[in-house]
């Protein structure tokens, strides 16, 4: 059964003295009916479909709206030409969530890490640290299993859902879970994982879930970069021993929490927030109209 | 929620529920026919209707009646490769009173003119509902192999369809049952724990009060 509380997972690491990844396969293999070795491979092939995802990036793609596309490209261009604050791997980092998530805008093939709308995310922190060969494809799988359990662990206390919880349960989730990958990466420890997780969740609570016309594009590719920076930040406190005080089970519970309070205009009915602003409305006018043209 | 359902499912953008769901339905309608339909008119309700085109929702039923699965690269092609096909469709909108926002129908015709209408719902995370076959509540997931049976509205159907299955050794999952009107049309809805094979599918269309058999196997 899968861990319904980081509190659970984190005593049955230390009790069994397993590590964290593998704590997390186990628990899955008997809801799942897969064996370690097919788990494992459906794993390799999550992350090589993240690896093409990337690669298959095309400048030039356009979503079908025509607002989604192009914008990775810039800012790659303008980091190779030094023009930007950020450098190196927070620039790949920025770069790579905007990739994915445009990917996903003009319908191409992604990993939902755990949503459609959030699938940047996971791979914009993950994928130029392998590129640089900082880690090896069987260590980011680890970190992959980490990132999934306390992802299962959001689900089961809370919601991956926008329509629910808001874009914090879906790019706020992603966010928390790449920061625990991110310290499993580097060699921290199981309750490192556990503080960078309830740290990024924490500085995502609240952010809700605004598509302008209900489309998967404004603001949601822009989302999937601040979730990766995010992560890069909550996973560095994290490693510097920097505590948020509230643990991880008790801000997903507030998570939940401040999700049920939430108008439904600001969960994913594309009404409230940057959906109901004047210019949100006019685009939603224009993408409707090219609809009925066709 | 299993591991690879939260990290997971790979599919083709930009929304599990309007276009890795909307594959799904047509994907089902496709198997419930039987085969590749010749014509299909594509009906979209609600928010189906109101985002459709932006998230490739119509691209992605086309692409399941197709018979792709969500993670198909070929899915925003649909339309180009249906008319390959030779499968003649169009797409239009409806409104479903009281049907989930994410709902399509989908008026179906097999080579040989026999006709399907089924009405699916996408409910998150590509997970779906087929919510109606031919007018009548069915309500079934689609992730089991299921038996749809519409019978007259009279007594001992029931009976001979479980007879039926377990003489096969099929074991039944759940089990609903509707109808339209008393002494009207009545419908079974059975998911099953084995695949139903074609013989089973023929002995109960030729049973009496027995309208029509639809099966699904995944």
């Amino acid at each position: 059964m899968a861990y319904t509380s980081v509190r659970d997972l984190l005593n049955a690491c230390k009790t069994s003295g397993i590590p964290m990844d593998e704590m997390i396969l186990r628990s899955d293999l008997g809801e799942s009916g897969l064996t370690e070795e097919e788990s494992r491979a459906e794993m390799r092939r999550l992350w090589k479909v993240m690896t093409e995802t990337s690669r298959n990036y095309r400048a030039e793609d356009r979503s079908a709206s025509g607002f989604a596309g192009g914008d990775a490209a810039k800012v790659e261009k303008a980091a190779a030409a030094g023009m930007l604050y950020s450098s190196g791997y927070y620039a790949e980092v920025i770069s790579e969530a905007l990739k994915t998530a445009e990917c996903n805008a003009c319908m191409k093939r992604i990993v939902a890490a755990p949503t459609a709308g959030s699938c940047g995310v996971l791979p914009a922190v993950l994928l130029p640290l392998w590129r640089a060969g900082a880690f090896e494809e069987e260590s980011i799988c680890r970190a992959l299993y980490v990132a999934a359990g306390f992802g299962q662990i959001v689900a089961s206390r809370a919601t991956l859902a926008g329509a629910e919880g808001g874009c914090q349960a879906e790019v706020g989730a992603a966010s928390a879970m790449a920061a625990a990958a991110l310290v499993y990466l580097k060699g921290g420890t199981a309750e490192a994982c556990a503080e960078a997780f309830a740290l990024a969740l924490t500085n995502l609570e609240g952010l809700v879930c605004d598509p302008v016309a209900g489309l998967v594009e404004l603001p949601c590719i822009k989302r999937n970069v601040i979730g990766a920076v995010n992560a890069v930040s909550a996973a560095d406190m994290a490693l510097a021993g920097v505590a948020g005080h509230i643990p991880a089970d008790e801000v997903i519970d507030a998570m939940a929490e401040v999700g049920a309070a939430m108008s439904a205009d600001l969960r994913e009915t594309g009404i409230g927030g940057l959906a109901g602003t004047p210019t949100g409305q006019a685009i939603r006018e224009i993408v409707t109209m090219a609809g009925d043209n066709e | 929620m299993r591991l690879f359902d939260v990290l997971g499912p790979v599919m083709t953008g930009p929304s599990s529920s309007h276009t890795a769901g909307a594959v799904r339905i047509g994907l089902t309608a496709r198997k419930l026919l039987g085969e590749q339909p010749a014509q299909a008119e594509i009906l979209l309700h609600g928010s189906f209707a109101a985002t459709g085109r932006g998230h490739g929702t119509d691209k992605a039923l086309v692409a399941g009646l197709l018979g792709m699965q969500p993670d198909d690269e070929n899915i925003p092609r649909s339309f180009t490769l249906a008319r390959q096909a030779g499968m003649l469709f169009t797409v239009g909108t409806i409104n479903l009173r009281g049907a989930h926002p994410n709902t399509a129908l989908l008026r179906l015709r097999g080579a040989d003119g026999h006709k399907l209408e089924v009405m699916g719902s996408s409910i998150g995370g590509g997970r779906i509902n087929i919510c109606k076959i031919d007018g009548i509540t069915t309500n079934f997931g689609a992730d089991h192999d299921t038996l749809i049976v519409h019978n007259l509205d009279t007594p001992g159907h029931v009976s001979a369809v479980t007879t039926c299955l377990s003489e096969h050794h099929i074991n039944i999952a759940t089990m609903q049952l509707y109808r339209s009107a008393a002494g009207g049309y009545a419908v079974m809805v059975l998911e099953c724990d084995q695949p139903i094979p074609a013989e089973i599918v023929e002995e109960l269309r030729r049973m009496p009060g027995i309208v029509k058999v639809t099966s699904l196997n995944l």
